[in-house]
């Protein structure tokens, strides 16, 4: 829904279409190289719990490597987690000389999450930057606001047909009356507040309800909406 | 600086050319230098609405092209001083319209102009785009039905995000609302929405409220901007909206139901 390729007209059918989409991958945050530790450990999770990895894809992050100098056989580490049931689809993070050695391997470096230098902790003395967009304004129809990695904050209305979408939680000061979707990445935690609700939609890690299926008493009430059990709860806020 | 104001709506035959005549007529009518021009090209009706259409020469587009300048182009008012029409093209395609020709020749009017008004096709294609991009304010032209106000939510998303204002991070453009074709009686009985759904939707100042009238169908069949006619309900709420963009604090007629309306609930006529 939030990437969309043009489509081009006056051609043939389409044999194939490009389209960005989201998923939840599996980070495997490495922290040594000692291969024979990596295997013990791994087949103690299977042990625990079997088919725990069962061909999950998996990204390979290094950002938390003790020795991050050291260099990498990454033949060797993909043989190791394909046999114990996951496939490596990329790595994150890591020196210039850990990413030349995945490319090699064929596996591709993935944008990093947070952190913008290299394979560096960030300075503690630094803040780490906030992850929130607010929005100062109300969001009109056919506006679509996402906030990821955290949440969007709304000082305004968001209205009929206009969508506000976040990784994170969702505050709306004003009406809610287009669609709302927060946890998109797939976070259940995450909660959604809006000062009266009239939404078209609104959903939580994808578990969703259209206005048809609202109570009519929660009708442009102040209210919190979050997950409970796989379902959406309601609530009113009061003051 | 001369001031740049766009008449817009997104939805179709809500009174967007109605109104640029009549805005741009009274605003001449105060004295202030003005000219009005009809974006809509392919469907160009201001000039008709204007009464001026057997003196098009040269348009809008002719002007982009360098075929004809500015003065050949602009028609000159015949009943009001100081109001001058730039017609749109009935017969070149949209196309035309691009931005540097557009740039250049609203630069050149305010040269000699204190306000440019920019009637607006409907929709959100270029034509639209290409009248509100330049916009200082924006008339946002509403009928009181749930998808006219929708669109021009739309449109006021489209201001505040792809005008040049907004592209520049300059002090944003200038909203007011027209509500037009308003039936009060309509509005109370729930077949319409009322003054304060429109507003509790948009969220913008309301500038004025333009009753629906009879005399605003007259008027355009005489190719006169229904401002002209004072009597007329229509025309004075065209005249206080003129007045009140102006800077008078006036307050808003033909919003109630007219007592004939009462009596007549009251009474069992309807
Ligand atoms: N206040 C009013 N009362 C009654 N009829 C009106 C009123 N305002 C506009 N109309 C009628 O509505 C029709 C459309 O008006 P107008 O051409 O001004 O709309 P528009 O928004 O410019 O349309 P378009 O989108 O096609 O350019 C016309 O027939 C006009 O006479
Ligand atoms: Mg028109």
């Amino acid at each position: 829904m939030l990437l969309r390729s043009p489509h081009a007209a006056n051609e043939d059918p389409l044999p194939f279409e490009l389209k960005g989409s989201l998923f939840t991958l599996t980070v495997l945050h490495l922290f040594q190289l000692d291969r024979a530790v990596i295997e013990r450990h791994l087949l103690e999770k299977v042990k625990q719990a079997p088919g725990f990895f069962n061909n999950t894809p998996v990204v390979i992050d290094l950002e938390g490597m003790a020795e991050p100098k050291e260099g990498l056989d990454f033949k060797g580490l993909y043989e190791l987690l394909r046999k114990h049931g996951m496939i490596p689809v990329g790595i994150r993070n890591g020196t210039p000389k850990h990413q030349a050695a995945a490319r090699l391997a064929g596996l591709p470096v993935l944008p990093e999450s947070r952190s913008n230098g290299q394979a560096k902790k960030p300075e503690r003395t630094e803040p780490a930057p906030s992850r929130n967009r607010i929005i100062k304004h109300s969001v009109r129809s056919g506006q679509e606001i996402y906030a990821p990695e955290g949440d969007l904050i709304v000082l305004g209305a968001v209205s009929a047909g206009a969508d506000v979408v976040a990784d994170g939680n969702i505050h709306i000061y004003g009406a809610l009356r287009g669609r709302a979707l927060a946890g998109v990445k797939g976070d259940a935690e995450t909660w959604i507040f809006c000062q009266s609700l009239e939404a078209e939609l609104i959903s939580i890690a994808g578990h969703y309800r259209v206005c048809e299926q609202f109570d009519p008493a929660d009708r442009a009430k102040a209210a919190q909406i979050y997950l409970k059990e796989e379902r959406l709860i309601i609530e009113h806020l009061t003051r | 600086m001369a001031t740049v104001i766009v008449v817009t709506s997104g939805k179709g035959g809500v009174g967007k050319t109605t109104t640029s005549a009549s805005f741009a007529t009274g605003l001449a009518q105060r004295g202030y230098r003005t000219v009005v021009i009809d974006f809509d090209v392919g469907l160009r009706n201001l000039d008709l609405i204007m009464g001026c259409e057997r003196r098009v020469v040269y348009d809008f587009i002719n002007v982009i092209n360098n075929e004809a300048t500015l003065n050949q182009a602009l028609i000159r008012d015949k009943r009001v001083e100081n109001l001058y029409i730039l017609p749109a093209s009935q017969t070149r395609d949209k196309d035309a319209l691009t931005k540097e020709g557009v740039e250049k020749i609203l630069s050149e009017l305010k040269q000699s102009f204190e306000y440019v008004v920019c009637d607006s096709p409907a929709g959100i294609e270029r034509g639209a785009l290409m009248a509100l991009y330049f916009a200082d304010e924006a008339l946002v032209v509403t009928n009181p039905e749930v998808s006219s106000v929708r669109d021009s939510d739309r449109i006021l998303g489209i201001l505040s995000s792809r005008s040049r204002r907004a592209e520049q991070s300059d002090n944003p453009v200038k909203e007011h609302l027209v509500l037009a074709r308003y039936a009060p009686d309509r509005a109370n009985r729930g077949d319409m929405l009322t003054v304060q759904d429109v507003l509790e939707i948009l969220a913008i100042p309301l500038l004025g409220v333009i009753p629906e009238s009879p005399a605003v169908l007259q008027s355009s069949n005489a190719g006169v901007p229904v401002i002209l006619d004072e009597d007329s309900d229509a025309g004075a709420a065209y005249g206080d909206l003129v007045d009140r963009f102006l800077g008078k604090d006036l307050p808003h007629r033909f919003t109630e139901i007219q007592k004939k309306g009462f009596l007549k609930r009251w009474f069992g006529g309807g």
